[in-house]
């Protein structure tokens, strides 16, 4: 799997492939910061959805350190966030803090942590990845996921919790020494 | 970030459900549309009229040409007219 870094150094170049990559990758942090951390209703949350990326793919050549795009996207998801709580409010003040929702830093480090989980699940290889993401992210049930991927239902609790496991291994590694990035 | 369980694992994952696929799919298309809205854009820096129009009515401007105008295209328009 490319880096951050590398995958918005082959956008630049115009990579088509790249930048689906791009999308699919931050695609649920966007989300997740526009539904849960701003709460803002979904016919929103698409408008600030699309501006994001709109904004990612115009202005990619500015930013200074690829390695950032995970901080770049959260912050710009945040400000158009905020623009759209605004611009709802209309006649209200033009404090940005006060249309920033009061426990706003919370659930953005916890969705910045989800996504540093996220990643490393690549490591732990496609099945676990596949069983993870539907069990837990895309809240399917036993006998869905069985019948997806052609196994037992009975098999899917031992195998979700053998990859949980195994991300565990993962996560613990990677984590001496390191701490996650921040959101602000 | 120390002391991973699989409870919290698992409570992270969550977090992440995907975003709704018509929305990927339109911000991954954003690239190609761009070309369609380059010319657009090249059309109302030279007819002011035409500017006008395209200001007033995003939708109705872009329908006429003959483009979708999803979210996508028109953050990207509105982005582009904005930065003229």
């Amino acid at each position: 799997m490319l880096s951050d870094a590398e995958l918005v150094a082959r956008c630049r170049t115009g990579d088509a492939d790249a930048w689906n990559e791009l999308v699919e990758r931050f695609s649920r942090y966007v989300y997740a910061i526009a539904t849960q951390a701003f709460r803002l209703p979904q016919h929103d949350a698409e408008d600030v959805f699309q501006e994001v990326f709109s904004r990612v793919y115009e202005h990619l050549d500015r930013l200074r350190n690829d390695e950032a795009i995970r901080p770049w996207i959260a912050q710009l998801t945040r400000r158009l966030c905020i623009d759209r709580l605004r611009s709802a409010g209309r006649e209200g003040p033009a404090d940005t803090e006060l249309f920033e929702p009061a426990d706003v830093d919370e659930p953005l480090a916890k969705l910045d942590e989800a996504m540093t989980v996220r990643a490393c699940m690549d490591a732990v290889g496609e099945a676990c990845r596949e069983i993870l993401d539907r069990f837990f992210a895309r809240d399917e049930s036993y006998r869905v996921i069985g019948d997806a991927l052609g196994l037992p239902a009975g098999t899917i609790a031992s195998r979700i919790s053998r990859c949980l496991a195994k991300l565990k291994v993962e996560l613990e590694g990677r984590s001496e020494g390191a701490a996650p990035s921040g959101v602000r | 970030m120390t002391g991973y369980d699989e409870e919290r694992i698992a409570t992270l994952l969550r977090l992440l459900p995907p975003a709704p696929v018509g929305w990927v799919r339109a911000a991954q298309e954003l690239p190609a549309a761009r070309t369609e809205i380059a010319a657009l854009v090249t059309r109302a820096e030279a007819d002011a009229a035409f500017r006008a129009r395209v200001v007033a009515d995003l939708e109705a401007a872009l329908e006429a040409e003959g483009i979708e105008a999803t979210p996508s295209v028109l953050a990207a328009l509105r982005l582009r007219l904005d930065s003229d």
